[in-house]
Parts: structure tokens; C-alpha cells; sequence
């Protein structure tokens, strides 16, 4: 598990040139990071992603205008990105506002900046409830095994058994106007609904490597030498199963941040917020369902969320694939 | 395999009762109810008509009893009445149900056509410029939501690019036909091109991609150098002996996706109005229709679970080292 196989003929010739030698012996840790930093896309994916980190943080700082205050008369209805000009002086584009306003007079830069933060948000929290969820089942449906993995895996046969799309449309419905849908706009039922969704397949993944790592020697070792089961979970067959267990978890994001843009698109996601001080005031799902409606006014409403939407996703992608690389020397797609 | 199919099938009732069950109790969490509809449209329905109404429609019952009820209707086939257009819940299905078949056979149709030779040769030719060309589209098609593909397509073909003949938009954005216009087969692919090129560009990407890593692995495998060595002609080595081993997984993967396309006709069947399935669930979610919600929730949910039982036999019947118990 701790070697890292050479993936491409480059790579060949700098294993045998390091076996001629005596190494120092590197952790799978820094075995991956120095793996993971070769793939130059997976890198920019990462920068882009702390770049993004940033932005949403300091957000305030970075809008030059409130991403809610509708002050038309100065702002103007749907006035033009800064670089086109128009006859018009309340739609001609200024750097005031950089690409331009919407239909009430919202500057369309602040409220992209804005909305990296739920974008992040959603990609994130609901991965660490699936992980949080999904890993302990399937560690103890694997190692248990017997009556807790029949118990633990029909679990997961019902939850398969839901329709995601519909089900996330239901709960929408169902829960929506309630005060527990209402919770933030409408994201803490978003978290709870994909999370619901998603944990199936990691319990799974997880249930698998333990079945598969249970009868290796090692395991076997450390159990003829005394260890409990607790200790043979955390200490020998949890570490070993995590390279999975986190590629598993970045391709979660993306998903779960299309799934944001997609349903709040179909008008079943958030709720638009009309509190000056919200932290999450937009998402890009608001922004590219308001900029499909003015798409002819005014077209960067549409343009930049779903350009920003395309390049998080992507980004994401690229990250996982390299921690797979990475992680998992045997699966060389 | 015909016990083990029978035997999946019976594990497959309580899946879907308990499915069922979760579903309906959900809806009547929901605030507002059915017979909301005709308050909110301004319908000018009295009170007392209204309570007659919610009488009727059972809406007073407990919710196991009205479960039950529900239960045994479907179990005779009668999924009860949509609440707006007063039609049985079957029907309204039954007059969508052609157009989803319609829009999404043709979808897949087109990506079996190209996802197959592009996932065959880019593993051919590792490393060419097409494969490189290939493994960028794909990345791009599995991270871009569908959603946006449709409204670009939209945007460019119909609200931008105008048709050189006619004056009016380059191709149309929506619906099965032109509204009043007589049937022409033209008429039909003009309108199938966009939903169909969304549709398919997401999977293209995901099952060449697919396909092009399976087939890697299987490339490099003695049987086919041996099958090379033996001096077949190259076609009939990536033909009859790579390619029908690449294709087993690919198969299994299909099966297990086809409900998927059904969600996946949602998105194409709202963005661009088209009357199937998916738009039938989606305006129903709106109106609180319940009665259509529980049939296609039910209808979908039983066909993940027969696909996943397909994907299982399939894969036991082209690969003979697979044994089910």
C-alpha cells in the first residue's frame, strides 16, 4: 500500500533511477502528496479551490457592493457589464458595478462573490455527514459481519430503492414550507436530503475494503497478538481503507454542488434572502435561474454564475482524480 | 437463475412497501394539501363545496387509513384520480409515458452509437492527440451540470442563431411538435435535436470514458496476444476478442443507469417543455397532486429495483465465471 506504482513511462525510469539508491523511507502520506503534486491539472484544480476558499471568506471585503441592497436609481435595471457602453447613462457599464446589475438593480459581481460561499458550503458539509454516516456502517456491517451486515446492508437496499431526484422533490414539497425547511433558506433541508441520498455508497465502499482487508495478514498478525476489535478497526483496517474513503469524498462535492445549482434552477432549492446582512444571500442556481428570465436584457447574470459553476465542479473533478492517482496505485483509468 | 430472479423479486415487495410508505407519509406532511390548489387558483369554491370535496377524496382519514385505502387500490391497478384534470392517475401516465420512451430512446440510441467506437478507439490509440481530446471532453461533460448544457443549446440555437430561409429561430426550444402544424417526420427530429444533444453529451462522456478504461485493461491481457499472435487481422482482435470482454462491465453499468435516465428526463422534459413522464412529476409536485406523485415515485422506484436485478443476470449470463446464489 505504502509504494506508489509508476504510472507512465517517465515515471519508470525515476523508480529505477531511486532503487539503485538507498532512500530515505517516506510516509504514504508525503508518497502521495509527491504523486498528487505531478499531476499538474489536479494541482490547479487545488489552487483554484483555496483561491475560492478565500474569496468566500472575505467576501465582504471583496463585493464592492452589498449583494442584496436594491438601489436603483443609481445602480439602474439590468445596466450593462463595465466594458459596454450604451446610449443609455443608468445602463452604460461603469466599474462601479463590473458586471453590470440585474432586474432590481443587484450588482451581479457582489452576488457571484457571494455565492461561492454556499456553493462551498453545500459541496462540503454534506460530504462530511455522508463520511460521518457512511464510514462507521460500513465498518461495522464488513468487520461484524452476520446478522448487523444483513441488518445494515437492507438499510442501504431501501435507501437505493429511492429515486433521488424525486425524493429530493418530495421533501422539497413535504418539508419545504416548514420551519425546519426554512432553516437558512432552505440549505440545512438541502444538506439533510443529500445526505440521506448519498451515504449508501460509501457505507458500501466501505464495507467492501473491510471484508477484503479483515483476511489480509496483517490484520491476522495484529489480531494473534492481542489487539481488539476496536483497535484492529481504527489502528490497522480504517487507515488502510482511507485512500478510497477520500477520493470517495471529493467526487461527493461536485455532485452535491450540481445538485444545489440544479434543483434551486428548477425553483425547489433555496429561497432567495432579502436580509441586507444574510451570509449566504445568493447562490448560483438563483443567479442562473434570475439570468435565463433577462438573458436578452442583460446577459452576464446567466454567463457568469454557470461559467462559475462549470469551473468549481471541474475543479473538484480534477482534485479527486488525482487523489486517486495518488491513493490508489492499482487503478491506473 | 430463475429461483434467484424469483427469489430477488419477493425480497423486492417490502422494499417497496417501505418505500411507499415513507413517500406517502412525507406528502402529508406537506402543508396545503391537494384540494390547496383550488383555494390558491381563486377557483370561487365555497367552503362547504371544499369540504365535500376533501370527503370524496378521502383526505379526512387518518393517514393509515387513507395509506391503506391507497394500497389497495394500486394492488388492482387503480392509482386513483389526478386531483386537477379529474382523469385516472393511470391514464395521465399512460398519455406521457410514449414521449419519454420516445425522447429518451433516441438519446440513448445516440450515445451507444458514439460513446462505443470513441471509448474503442481513444484506448487504441492511448495517449494520441484524440484520446487527449477525448479525455478533455469527458471531464468537462461529467462536471458541467445538464441543466446548463440545455440552456446554453437554448440560447444559442434559438435565441441567437436565426434560420437563413425562414427568419425565425435556428431550431426550436421546446415540445414534441409545432403546435397546429401537420405531422412530418422533420418537423419531429427538428424539435428531438436539442433535448436529445443534452441528454446525450453527459452520457457520451461518462460511458466512453467508461468504456476506453475497461478496455485498457483488457487490451494488455495474454488472451489477446495470444489472439495477435496467432495472426488475426487487427479488427478481429479488438472486435471479437477485446471488445466483447471490455463490453461486460459497460453492459452491467448500463442496467444499473437506466432509471437514471429517467431523472435525467426530468431535466430535459422541464427545460424544454417536453409533455412526458419527468414534466407530468414536476407540475404535479406543483399543483400537490398526490395521487401522480405515489404512481410515478412507485413506478420509478420498482425499476431501480428490476434494473439492478437485470444488471445482476446480465452480467451472470455474458460472464460465465460469475455464479449467483
Amino acid at each position: 500500500m505504502a509504494t506508489v506504482a509508476p504510472t507512465a513511462p517517465a515515471l519508470d525510469q525515476q523508480a529505477e533511477v531511486s532503487l539503485s539508491r538507498v532512500r530515505a523511507s517516506r510516509s504514504l502520506r508525503s508518497d502521495a502528496w509527491r504523486q498528487f503534486r505531478r499531476n499538474k491539472m489536479a494541482m490547479v484544480g487545488l489552487g483554484y479551490l483555496i483561491f475560492l476558499s478565500f474569496v468566500a471568506i472575505f467576501a465582504p471585503a471583496i463585493a464592492p457592493n452589498n449583494p442584496v441592497q436594491t438601489d436603483v436609481r443609481v445602480a439602474g435595471k439590468y445596466r450593462q457589464a463595465a466594458w459596454i457602453e450604451n446610449p443609455n447613462p443608468a445602463k452604460s457599464g461603469t466599474w462601479d458595478y463590473p458586471l453590470g446589475t440585474d432586474g432590481i438593480g443587484r450588482d451581479v459581481f457582489s452576488r457571484l462573490v457571494y455565492g461561492t460561499r454556499i456553493s462551498l458550503v453545500v459541496g462540503f458539509i454534506p460530504m462530511v455527514v455522508i463520511l460521518l454516516i457512511g464510514v462507521p456502517i460500513g465498518l461495522a456491517a464488513g468487520f461484524a459481519g452476520g446478522w448487523l451486515d444483513n441488518a445494515l446492508m437492507r438499510l442501504t437496499d431501501i435507501v437505493y430503492a429511492f429515486p433521488a431526484l424525486l425524493f429530493f422533490i418530495i421533501m422539497q414539497i413535504s418539508l419545504g414550507d416548514t420551519g425546519f425547511g426554512r432553516l437558512l433558506n432552505g440549505l440545512v433541508l438541502l444538506f439533510v436530503t443529500l445526505s440521506i441520498v448519498n451515504w449508501t455508497g460509501v457505507a458500501r465502499l466501505v464495507r467492501g475494503e473491510t471484508l477484503a482487508l479483515k483476511e489480509k495478514e496483517f490484520v491476522e498478525a495484529a489480531r494473534a497478538s492481542g489487539a481488539g476489535a476496536g483497535r484492529l478497526i481504527t489502528r490497522h483496517i480504517l487507515p488502510n481503507a482511507l485512500g478510497p474513503i477520500i477520493v470517495a469524498g471529493a467526487f461527493i462535492v461536485p455532485g452535491a454542488i450540481i445538485a444545489e445549482a440544479v434543483l434551486t434552477y428548477l425553483g425547489i432549492g433555496l429561497r432567495p434572502d432579502v436580509n441586507l446582512n444574510a451570509p449566504f444571500p445568493t447562490s448560483w442556481g438563483q443567479m442562473i435561474q434570475d439570468g435565463q428570465k433577462s438573458y436578452r436584457n442583460q446577459s452576464w447574470i446567466l454567463i457568469a454564475p454557470s461559467v462559475a459553476v462549470a469551473l468549481i465542479t471541474l475543479s473538484f473533478t480534477f482534485v479527486g482524480d488525482g487523489l486517486r492517482d495518488a491513493l490508489d496505485p492499482r487503478e491506473n483509468a | 437463475m430463475g429461483g434467484y430472479a424469483v427469489r430477488r423479486l419477493i425480497g423486492a415487495v417490502p422494499l417497496l412497501l417501505f418505500v411507499s410508505a415513507v413517500v406517502f407519509a412525507l406528502l402529508q406532511a406537506a402543508p396545503g394539501g391537494p384540494t390547496g390548489a383550488y383555494l390558491r387558483r381563486g377557483a370561487g369554491m365555497n367552503p362547504e363545496d371544499l369540504a365535500r370535496l376533501e370527503e370524496e377524496l378521502g383526505l379526512n382519514d387518518p393517514v393509515y387509513l387513507q395509506y391503506g385505502k391507497w394500497l389497495g387500490r394500486v394492488l388492482q391497478g387503480d392509482f386513483g384520480m389526478a386531483v386537477t384534470s379529474r382523469r385516472p392517475v393511470g391514464d395521465e401516465i399512460m398519455d406521457r409515458l410514449p414521449n419519454t420512451l420516445y425522447l429518451m430512446g433516441t438519446a440513448w440510441l445516440v450515445t451507444l452509437l458514439l460513446a462505443i467506437p470513441i471509448g474503442v478507439y481513444s484506448a487504441l490509440r492511448q495517449y494520441s492527440k484524440f484520446d487527449h481530446a477525448v479525455t478533455a471532453f469527458t471531464f468537462v461533460g461529467q462536471s458541467v451540470p445538464i441543466f446548463w448544457l440545455g440552456l446554453i443549446l437554448i440560447l444559442i440555437f434559438y435565441l441567437t442563431l436565426d434560420n437563413p430561409v425562414t427568419g425565425g429561430p435556428l431550431l426550436p426550444s421546446g415540445g414534441v411538435k409545432t403546435l397546429g402544424a401537420d405531422f412530418s417526420i422533420r418537423d419531429r427530429l427538428v424539435h428531438l435535436i436539442l433535448p436529445v444533444t443534452m441528454l446525450a453529451a453527459g452520457w457520451i462522456a461518462w460511458y466512453s470514458r467508461f468504456l476506453r478504461a475497461s478496455m485498457l485493461e483488457v487490451i494488455h491481457l495474454d488472451y489477446v496476444r495470444t489472439a495477435r499472435a496467432k495472426g488475426l487481422r487487427e479488427r478481429a482482435v479488438v472486435l471479437r476478442h477485446a471488445f466483447r470482454n471490455a463490453a461486460i462491465p459497460l453492459v452491467t453499468l448500463m442496467a444499473l443507469d437506466l432509471p437514471y435516465l429517467f431523472s435525467g428526463a426530468l431535466f430535459a422534459e422541464v427545460i424544454f417543455s417536453w409533455p412526458g413522464m419527468g414534466r407530468l412529476f414536476f407540475d404535479a409536485a406543483g399543483r400537490r397532486d398526490y395521487g401522480i406523485l405515489m404512481a410515478v415515485t412507485m413506478i420509478t422506484s420498482a425499476l431501480i429495483i428490476l434494473s439492478n436485478l437485470l444488471a445482476d443476470m446480465v452480467y451472470a449470463l455474458l460472464d460465465p465465471r460469475i455464479r449467483l446464489s
